[in-house]
């Protein structure tokens, strides 16, 4: 038994240092495939480590306004996304975070980070760094509703708001083909574009004035500092994909902690996250950008494919 | 009886009807015209193909020949006649402006909640693997109509019009197995008529008011009209000089 808790254990801090790791590369991945698409060689895949690294070792600077706030908050941040991305299961399921923390607990660990994010993009008191603050907080006030109903689609189905059990009740059963999960994905793929700041919503690549979203928060960052908010803004995306790639399409992924089974979850794992990640490189090749304007008619999109996913579930899955 | 206890091929029926429902919601929110006719399209293909599954599913062959019928027409013959339709009003371009779309996204949220509440007992019957479609095609019925009262422009309210047959023929197929094939004949070819005096009512709603917006039909003197013109959103792009353009869309409508 003993032996058994403490393989669980040791495959939970593996999984959860594999999103420290794995982060930069799903960012250097979708930047190749994008710069392939654009008839660019692009940066090396390695490429975002050596950026971490050059600022991890730059000296930090803060502005003589910044209260003690704006030097905590990339930990905050830092910490919160990485326990958020701990409870997503990643290569196994039936971790033991996994049953500290439910869904809910996960968007709740997310909102943490983006309230210290924005609190912190308002400290200083630069204008963009205000704007960006109240501009993230219009997409996030929009999207939360929607993800959490997209997951309480999931939950309804698998009557558990555990992610393990959501996971393990759809490689129990048989397969079937669910128009709820259909809505559902379509509903959290939408989230997780606007939630991790890609194309339709907010662009990653600029520093444009009136466009830039997450970019404007961290306009007076630098050195240590940035590197975190940059990190943590990457394990964001790998968990979005990690939470779309295991939910809706779990096959593959461990569920013993034999090296066996964990060596096929790993596979599958990548494999599942390089194909998003090209999916995720082609839309922002083919799509423009919004006006901010038009981000709250993206996400009401949003919240109607989950609404329709939980009455789809109610009208045809369940019966009489 | 639950969903996984269905074989594939009916589940694929439910995904389908649940598509249906979906191309209704974008029907009702999309504000360029040309897109709105081709979600219509769209939806008249799914329901092509939702009784081409059924056919399939219950062995039913003469579905085959209705859902081929609803493909030609709904999905074909009935958009590209809107689409020249429009190309001769000169509303490719055109973009209404809707009042609270989330509003009436969320209201037809409700009517399809209403609907299932509806049909509760009838499902509760169990008599076939449709069954579960029966609210659905209701909700699309309904949300057509709501499409008619939210919107003042005249091709989205035809449009509104033409979803809601889509939802009767989903009930149809859904609740009883298809129609006879004499009704069905006889639904189709009023259908097509229903298009071709659409067309030419359009034609005489713009000669007389000089905009599709039919709201205007309610107001009778031409003062009222004037006022408005300066104020109100209008439909046409030549509106600002009316003296101009109506030889022109006389012109056109012969």
């Amino acid at each position: 038994m003993d032996h058994l808790v403490s393989a669980s254990s040791a495959a939970a801090l593996f999984q959860a240092l594999l999103y420290l790791a794995a982060a930069p590369l799903l960012v250097g991945w979708i930047r190749k495939v994008k710069a392939r698409l654009q008839n660019r060689r692009g940066p090396a895949l390695l490429q975002p480590y050596r950026d971490l690294r050059k600022l991890l070792a730059k000296e930090v600077r803060v502005a003589h306004t910044a209260s003690p706030l704006f030097s905590a908050a990339p930990y905050i941040v830092f910490v919160a996304t990485w326990m958020a991305a701990a409870t997503v299961p990643l290569v196994a399921v039936n971790l033991p975070t996994a049953a500290v923390a439910d869904i809910i607990v996960l968007v709740g660990l997310l909102a943490l980070a983006r309230f210290f994010l924005a609190l912190a993009g308002m400290d200083v008191g630069t204008a963009f760094g205000g704007m960006g603050a109240s501009r993230e907080m219009l997409v996030s006030s929009l999207a939360e509703p929607a993800m959490l109903m997209a997951v309480f689609t999931l939950a309804m189905t698998a009557h558990s708001t555990n992610l393990a059990s959501v996971i393990d009740f759809q490689l129990s059963s048989d397969f079937a083909l669910r128009p709820s999960f259909l809505f559902a994905l379509g509903g959290l793929i939408l989230v997780a574009l606007a939630e991790t700041g890609r194309i339709p919503v907010d662009n990653p690549a600029t520093h444009l004035e009136l466009t830039m979203i997450h970019e404007a928060m961290l306009l007076e960052y630098s050195g240590r500092h940035l590197a975190l908010m940059e990190w943590a803004a990457q394990i964001k995306l790998v968990l979005y994909g990690a939470l779309i790639a295991n939910i809706f399409f779990p096959w593959g992924i461990a569920q013993s902690f034999a090296p066996a089974a964990l060596g096929l979850g790993i596979a599958a794992i990548a494999a599942k996250l390089l194909l998003l990640g090209a999916a995720l490189a082609v839309g922002e090749s083919v799509l423009a950008k919004m006006r901010l304007f038009r981000a709250p008619a993206f996400l009401n999109l949003a919240l109607l494919l989950a609404l329709l996913g939980l009455l789809s579930h109610v009208i045809l899955e369940v019966g009489a | 009886m639950s969903l996984t206890t269905l074989p594939l091929l009916q589940q694929f029926v439910l995904v389908l009807a649940a598509l249906v429902l979906f191309t209704s919601f974008v029907l009702l929110s999309q504000a360029r015209l040309v897109s709105a006719i081709h979600a219509f399209a769209w939806q008249g293909g799914l329901a092509a193909a939702v009784t081409t599954v059924v056919a399939a599913a219950g062995g039913s062959t003469h579905l085959y020949f209705s859902a081929l019928l609803t493909f030609a027409l709904k999905a074909v013959l009935i958009p590209w006649m809107l689409h020249r339709l429009i190309r001769r009003l000169e509303l490719e371009r055109y973009v209404e402006s809707l009042r609270w779309p989330a509003l009436a996204n969320m209201a037809a949220v409700v009517l399809v909640i209403f609907s299932y509440w509806l049909v509760l007992p009838m499902v509760q019957q169990e008599l076939a693997f449709t069954r579960n479609i029966v609210a659905i095609s209701l909700a699309v019925v309904l949300i057509g109509l709501w499409m008619m009262v939210v919107r003042q422009q005249a091709v989205a309210q035809v449009l509104g019009f033409m979803s809601m047959e889509n939802g009767l023929f989903l009930a149809a197929v859904s609740a009883t197995a298809g129609m006879p094939l004499v009704v069905e004949l006889g639904v189709a070819f009023d259908v097509l008529v229903a298009m071709v005096l659409f067309g030419v009512f359009f034609f005489q709603i713009r000669q007389s008011i000089d905009s599709l917006d039919v709201d205007r039909l309610n107001r009778l003197t031409e003062t009222a009209e004037e006022e408005a013109a300066g104020a109100e959103f209008d439909a046409t792009p030549r509106r600002s000089q009316p003296t101009a353009a109506r030889p022109a869309a006389m012109a056109e409508g012969e």
